[in-house]
């Protein structure tokens, strides 16, 4: 099974040159003809991608904690193509892999115009993204870490809203500048090292006081890309910008890789310096969870809203990956699959009124019950996953992060929980003001309900929710093993 | 040693200058419109030279003067066929505008002579030889069109200032030569080891100054802009590449050569001007609206990245300084390549402007600029984020991580107007239709393109243990 990686992460850019081919032999008038063809070939393209990452995690064995389907390749001036994937990471790729298709099924008939330019970045992205969970070399990690900060740039700026240069540039350059300190750490544990092989640097124990500096390094880039109080200010504009599917792929896998940094660099690399920096981590958790949950509450804007309670939620997976006991990397590493489900699902939602109204105003909707019955029902499902009730999957992330931090830090652990109030607080609200209050608008007279493709896109994000929350074990059983082990060798070192 | 073997070190520039000389005859006797002959047998001559060049024997001559080693022999290849590519990028410009001339290829020869001088240079008189040689040729050519005003101002400015750094140079050549008793860079590295005093150092900095001047770093980077939007844009592309190579391996063979015991002093002059360049070339570039402008503040901070490959003082550091002028080189020719194949209603595209909606009127091209954007900003995977993890990894190995982070800083800077020429292109509304591009011009820009990256991936694997070879051949400690 070697070069499955390899061949999973490269395998969108056969739906690239497909469209390049297209793009070079289709004729200007039949621009309808080829849009068609595009959106096919990037969603086959995404499905395929799909099925090998299923077959990964079926051939991926939970017993090992360490590093499976590994790939090492010399390349050049020292630096080797290496690829593996653990039990912290093979699920992302999963997440990332079942969220593609959706993303191109939900842009099927909201983007009109340069659909082969938009279907091209997407799947580059799909490429970058899933080479970050399976990158086993700081350099690769790095290179496709940073790769993806231009086609985002591209998706927000080119199909994106009102706003959208400003957004676009604002979300650039926060993650530009954080990275860049990051390359800077990566190339001075190069240096100390000699090495940039993460098993390697993994079993490296540096010096205690140039692990306070590489932490930060590392902290800067991971907490923009988290993102977590008070750097999080590009998030909520990228998400108003950004088309539906763009704002999916935010929420759902980049803001995941902050809090796979964490997991992979920041807590096994640097023990020392973690276990220095807890109190500021849980600090900027407690305050990220309550402050942006009261301004999710002041939000007029759904997707605005949306941003910030996943702020909110991020906030539980930073406290948690910083707690050092299994419940909480596990709970971490649930709360983020789970989240990274639940909150595309919910930009889904908002995506399928703004596609029939073209206005995100929270004031504009009211009594959409009363036209959208089956709309309104999946919108339940997934703002009380959002909440965290039990039986979704949202629940079952939240109470092992707060089990976990309730073991190292009691107050930390009761603040924090007091966002779980605050969060039903404005998603039960933002419900109540879109789907109960009396219709009054008579714009929203004719809007129509779910049509089949919605429903086909909703299903999959459906059942992923329920099976999460009443099934959590299927995930507990992949990543049991190395979380177990990360959270052994981080007592070890760090005392 | 005897005459025949010197020469026979010397053959590639030797035949460069024989070939300068007869295509002089040959262009002065055909008629005016069989001028492209001349133009065809230059790019003949510099690919044999390289070809040459490559193959030759190593060694030293004219009692040290000439220096023919791994690192002569990889500058040169590098210098004679960039020389190459923008003879081939000036003919097919000047063609378009009838005004194909038989000087210009010679000048570029003579260049390019010089150039291959500058690199091989063993003393301080070949130094300053070389860098005349090719700084004269440059001069001619940046006023190539002396029918243009502009042209014409930027050659008698960069005159004028090459002229003055020249200056610099030779006092410091001089003080050098006074207080260490010698001008072969063997001698001199022999006197400063035993403690040759402050003169020497006084004259280094000089030495620097001059260079500086040359590869265009702040603080002496006040002609370039000017130069850089006055002159006909294939000439920008020729001494924006080939010419600063050149100088960056001729500052190291004067550092490493001559200076290896007084490494903590240039150092630190280095890491100065590196970091001001670096700074200046990101700052001042905000506000740019000509592209030419912009690419010239864009390669002060170049130098600037390069030069703190040199400044880490160590073959690694050389190594890093030489891939990235590589890199960068063919970075800067396709994007003047671009510029010399965009034209709207016959008129040049040069400002930021012009460029808008250029992805919905030329896709390829608008590809082609932004790879070189994302490229010359440090993006991951392109050549330029290559180039920069080289010289950072240089210097955080020889213990100045601050200095990488300051580039890394300023490399965020720049990438505001990076990005701005990406979004003027991809964002905005088409500003009119473009004319057809040329297809020599468009090919070269889709070949550098193609380079910067995927390309780049592989050819490192060949670049990274050539330029180590290369680094080697210095004398540092």
């Amino acid at each position: 099974m070697t070069g499955i990686l390899s061949l999973i992460t490269f395998s969108p850019l056969i739906g690239v040159a497909a469209i390049l081919l297209l793009k070079s032999f289709a004729k200007p008038d039949q621009q309808e003809a080829s849009y068609r063809a595009a959106r096919w070939i990037a969603l086959v393209t995404t499905l395929a991608t799909l099925a090998l990452s299923v077959l990964l995690v079926a051939q991926f064995d939970p017993r090992q904690a360490g590093f499976q389907f590994v790939e090492n390749q010399a390349w050049f001036s020292g630096i080797r193509y290496r690829m593996g994937v653990d039990g912290l990471s093979v699920l992302f790729v999963l997440l990332t892999a079942f969220l593609m298709p959706l993303c191109i099924a939900a842009s099927w008939t909201s983007i009109k115009e340069r659909v082969l330019e938009y279907m091209i970045a997407f799947l580059v992205l799909e490429v970058l993204m899933i080479g970050v969970f399976c990158a086993l070399d700081l350099i690769v990690f790095y290179l496709f870490f940073e790769g993806q900060l231009v086609p985002m740039f591209l998706i927000i700026g080119v199909w994106g809203g009102q706003n959208r240069v400003y957004a676009a540039y604002k979300f650039f350059l926060y993650t530009l500048l954080g990275s860049v300190l990051m390359l800077v750490a990566i190339l001075a544990m190069a240096g100390i090292a000699h090495t940039t092989s993460i098993p390697a640097l993994l079993a490296y124990h540096f010096d205690p006081k140039v692990q306070l500096l590489l932490w930060l390094a590392f902290f800067a880039s991971f907490a923009v890309k988290m993102p977590m109080w008070p750097v999080h200010t590009w998030l909520p504009d990228a998400h108003v910008e950004a088309p539906t599917a763009g704002s999916v792929i935010l929420a759902g896998i980049l803001l995941k890789m902050g809090g796979y940094g964490f997991l992979r660099f920041s807590v096994p690399m640097f023990p020392d310096a973690s276990h220095y920096f807890t109190p500021l981590i849980f600090t900027l958790s407690v305050i990220a969870i309550i402050y942006t949950s009261l301004v999710a509450f002041r939000q007029t804007d759904v997707k605005k809203l949306i941003a910030y309670s996943s702020i909110a939620h991020m906030g539980f997976v930073t406290m948690a990956i910083f707690s050092g006991t299994v419940q909480g990397e596990q709970g971490a590493i649930f709360q983020m699959l789970s989240h990274g489900v639940i909150s595309g699902a919910l930009f889904l939602c908002v995506g399928v009124v703004y596609d029939r109204m073209h206005t995100r105003e929270i004031a504009f909707y009211g009594g959409l019950t009363a036209r959208m019955p089956w709309y309104a029902a999946v919108f339940m499902l997934f703002t009380l996953g959002n909440v965290g009730l039990p039986g979704t999957s949202g629940f079952v992330g939240e109470i092992l992060s707060l089990v976990g931090v309730y073991r190292v830090s009691t107050w930390t652990a009761i603040f924090a929980a007091s966002g779980v109030i605050l969060s039903a607080t404005y998603a039960l609200t933002l419900y109540r003001r879109m789907m109960f209050d009396p219709l009054t608008n008579p714009k929203l007279a004719a809007i129509a309900d779910l049509d089949w493709r919605e429903v086909v896109i909703f299903s999959p994000l459906i059942l992923g929710t329920l099976a999460l929350g009443l099934q959590p074990g299927l995930v507990f059983n992949l990543t049991a093993a190395s979380a177990e082990k990360l959270v052994a060798a981080y007592h070890v070192i760090g005392g | 040693m005897d005459i025949s073997a010197a020469l026979h070190l010397a053959l590639p520039e030797l035949f460069l200058a024989i070939s300068a000389l007869v295509l002089l005859l040959v262009g002065a006797m055909t008629p005016r419109s069989d001028a492209v002959l001349v133009w065809m047998l230059s790019g003949l001559a510099l690919a044999i030279s390289a070809g040459l060049a490559a193959i030759g024997p190593l060694g030293t001559a004219f009692s040290g003067g000439f220096v023919a080693d791994q690192a002569s022999v990889f500058a040169k290849v590098a210098i004679y066929l960039m020389s190459a590519v923008a003879l081939f990028l000036g003919s097919g410009w000047l063609g378009r505008l009838n005004a194909r001339q038989f000087e210009y290829p010679i000048l570029v020869l003579l260049a390019a002579l010089g150039m291959g001088v500058m690199v091989s240079s063993g003393d301080l008189i070949s130094l300053y030889v070389g860098v005349e040689l090719q700084s004269l040729a440059l001069y001619i050519l940046a006023a190539f069109r002396r029918d243009d005003a502009k042209a014409s101002e930027a050659g008698l400015k960069y005159f004028v200032l090459g002229a003055l750094s020249s200056g610099l140079l030779l006092y410091g050549a001089s003080l050098i030569y006074g207080f260490a008793g010698s001008v072969k860079f063997a001698d001199i590295a022999a006197a400063v080891h035993a403690g040759a005093g402050n003169g020497v150092l006084f004259g280094l900095v000089f030495l620097i100054c001059g260079l500086a001047f040359k590869v265009a770093a702040a603080p002496f980077h006040m002609w370039t802009p000017d130069v850089y939007e006055g002159a006909p844009t294939p000439v920008v592309a020729f001494f924006a590449a080939a010419p600063k190579f050149a100088a960056m391996v001729l500052f190291a063979r004067a550092l490493a050569d001559a200076f290896p015991g007084a490494a903590t002093q240039w150092r630190e002059v280095l890491i100065v001007v590196a970091v001001i360049s670096m700074l200046l070339g990101a700052f001042a570039g905000l506000v740019q609206r000509n592209l030419k402008r912009l690419w010239a503040y864009s390669s002060i901070a170049n130098v600037g990245y390069a030069l703190v490959g040199l400044s880490a003082g160590t073959h690694e550091g050389v190594q890093a300084m030489l891939v990235f002028m590589v890199l960068y080189m063919i970075d800067v020719t396709g994007f003047f390549a671009c510029l010399m194949a965009l034209s709207r209603d016959g008129k040049p595209m040069e400002t930021m402007d012009d460029m808008a909606g250029l992805m919905r009127e030329r896709p390829g091209m608008a590809l082609a600029m932004t790879a070189f954007s994302v490229s010359a900003l440090g993006f991951p995977p392109f050549s330029g984020f290559w180039a920069k993890l080289y010289v950072f990894r240089a210097i955080i190995d020889a213990g100045y991580s601050w200095v990488a982070v300051v580039g890394l800083v300023s490399s965020v800077v720049a990438a505001f107007y990076y990005l701005r020429l990406i979004k003027v292109m991809w964002f905005d509304p088409p500003a009119g239709k473009v004319d057809a591009a040329p297809a020599d011009a468009k090919g070269v820009a889709y070949a550098a393109a193609l380079f910067s990256f995927p390309v780049v991936l592989i050819a490192l694997i060949g670049l990274d243990p050539l330029a180590r070879v290369a680094a080697s051949a210095f004398g540092l400690g």
